[in-house]
């Protein structure tokens, strides 16, 4: 099969990359862009690992194809930290201990950055349906919505 | 996991899209992708060629035209939840799609791809057997509409003929003296239904004129539950009817016994959702 051209802007950079159709959009960012925060969990569309933030969109990267991601504006984690420093979902997952074993962490912060422009002042039953593709075996949840609750406010002062 | 080899096609236009599905032999056209990439990857389908239609403008959007709403066949799940028009219009299609997948799926997956694809566990050709919708297609020779209610054949398995392509759902605004309601009962977010069922009332003062009771994943395919329909239709709709009602949905069920359940319970279980939407439906067509 012929590999295809794909462009796109990835956390703000242009990058080119060449690739065959069947190709899905996580293998393109971890292993052609060497962008290994964007994490493969189940690789069945459930688990939100792989959750980047497609044209202003949160989309599972292991069921989209790079060549769909011609001409978007991609952002991954590694898109959220500025020269400022984290992110204030990065800040807030810390602070509220949002994590433990970290997996899902990527997919989780990036989710949050979306849905907190999407819904930014958000109640407790809100962010458990907006976070509900995004799976953790670790922390039950309680610390997650917690970092959220936390970011919306930072985010909703600044 | 990585999809067998194919070729990627962008269709411009529903006139390239249905030129190139005739001119690559076994294609097919990729929508939201959320069904049919999960299946490529398992190489449970290996098509050769993918007929990309996510730009083609015209598939897209909401309109209502007089006492219709026209909806797009590419129109996404997140797109239905947010629509005014639906809000407004046909709350039980935005009920249904807050309840389909999470937020991530929901912002790839269309309402035509859920209505052709053929899972018994899509929730959609039940929601448009409740709503009597109708169907608009474009083939090699031209448009056709066909009503939803004979549409669903079996498990992946409908009258979508060869090179054809959903174009449009049509469905009835709703009005005064209808009611809509839905339950769907799932293990956890982002499951597919154990059972669900979207039910339509007419009433003509306390007497049911008519009533569409619909079923998702108790069957090969979406069903009506037309027995107990039966029961209730002409009827002023009590507790007791409703439950002679419920006893119907069980008979008309067959479900696939898997993890989520046996036959009994699903069964069961569908007749309990029936029941729930019919009584909403009812409270909300007495306003
Ligand atoms: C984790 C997860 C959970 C899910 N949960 C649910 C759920 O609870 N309920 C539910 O209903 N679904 C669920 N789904 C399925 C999801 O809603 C799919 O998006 C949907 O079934 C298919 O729509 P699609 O746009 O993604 O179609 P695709 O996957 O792109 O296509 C599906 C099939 O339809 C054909 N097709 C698509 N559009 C057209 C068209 N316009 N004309 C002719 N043929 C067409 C394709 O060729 C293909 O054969 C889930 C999926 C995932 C990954
Ligand atoms: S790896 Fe994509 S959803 Fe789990
Ligand atoms: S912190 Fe381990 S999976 Fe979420």
């Amino acid at each position: 099969m012929t590999k295809q051209h794909v462009a796109f802007k990835l956390n703000g950079k242009q990058v080119d990359v060449l690739v065959e159709p069947r190709e899905l959009l996580v293998h393109t960012i971890r292993e052609s862009l060497s962008l290994t925060g964007t994490h493969i969990g189940c690789e069945s569309s459930h688990c939100g690992a792989c959750t980047v933030d497609l044209d202003g969109k949160s989309v599972k990267s292991c069921t989209v194809l790079a060549v769909q991601a011609n001409g978007s504006e991609l952002k991954t984690v590694e898109g959220l930290a500025d020269a400022e420093g984290l992110h204030a979902v990065q800040q807030a997952f810390i602070e509220e201990h949002g994590l433990q074993c970290g997996f899902c962490t990527p997919g989780m912060l990036i989710r949050a950055y979306r849905f907190l422009q999407e819904n930014p002042n958000p109640t407790e039953e809100e962010i458990r349906w907006g976070m509900s593709g995004n799976l953790c075996r670790c922390t039950g949840y309680q610390n997650i919505v917690k970092a959220v609750q936390s970011a919306a406010q930072t985010l909703q002062k600044a | 996991m990585i999809p067998a080899q194919f070729e990627y096609h962008k269709a411009t236009s529903i006139q390239d899209a249905i030129a190139q599905l005739g001119a690559h032999e076994e294609s097919k056209l990729l929508a939201g992708g959320h069904s049919l990439l999960p299946m490529m990857k398992l190489r449970f389908a290996e098509p050769p060629h993918l007929i990309d239609i996510n730009g083609i403008e015209e598939l897209r959007g909401i309109r209502l035209d007089g006492d219709t709403i026209c909806i797009g066949a590419m129109t996404t799940e997140n797109e239905l939840i947010q629509s005014e028009i639906l809000q407004q219009h046909c709350p039980l299609l935005v009920e249904a799609a807050r309840l389909v997948a999470d937020p991530q799926v929901r912002n790839r997956g269309t309402i035509g791809g859920d209505v052709v694809h053929g899972d018994p566990g899509n929730d959609h050709p039940a929601v448009m057997l409740a709503l009597d919708a109708t169907l608009v297609l474009h083939g090699p020779d031209g448009e056709r509409q066909t009503p939803a209610n004979g549409f669903f054949l079996g498990t992946y398995w409908n009258d979508l003929q060869e090179h054809e392509i959903l174009v449009e759902l049509r469905v009835p605004v709703i009005k005064k003296g209808v009611g809509h309601g839905y339950h769907k009962l799932k293990r956890k977010t982002g499951d597919y239904a154990v059972a669900a069922s979207p039910v339509v009332v007419e009433l003509d003062g306390d007497v049911c004129r008519d009533i569409r009771i619909a079923l998702t994943n108790v069957a090969p395919m979406a069903i009506r539950a037309e027995a107990a329909e039966a029961i209730l239709r002409g009827k002023a709709i009590d507790e007791a009817l409703i439950d002679q009602a419920a006893r119907e949905v069980v008979a008309a069920c067959e479900p696939a016994e898997d993890l989520r359940g046996d036959a009994l319970y699903k069964s069961n279980m569908a007749a309990e959702m029936a029941r729930r939407s019919i009584r909403a439906a009812l409270q909300q067509a007495r306003g």
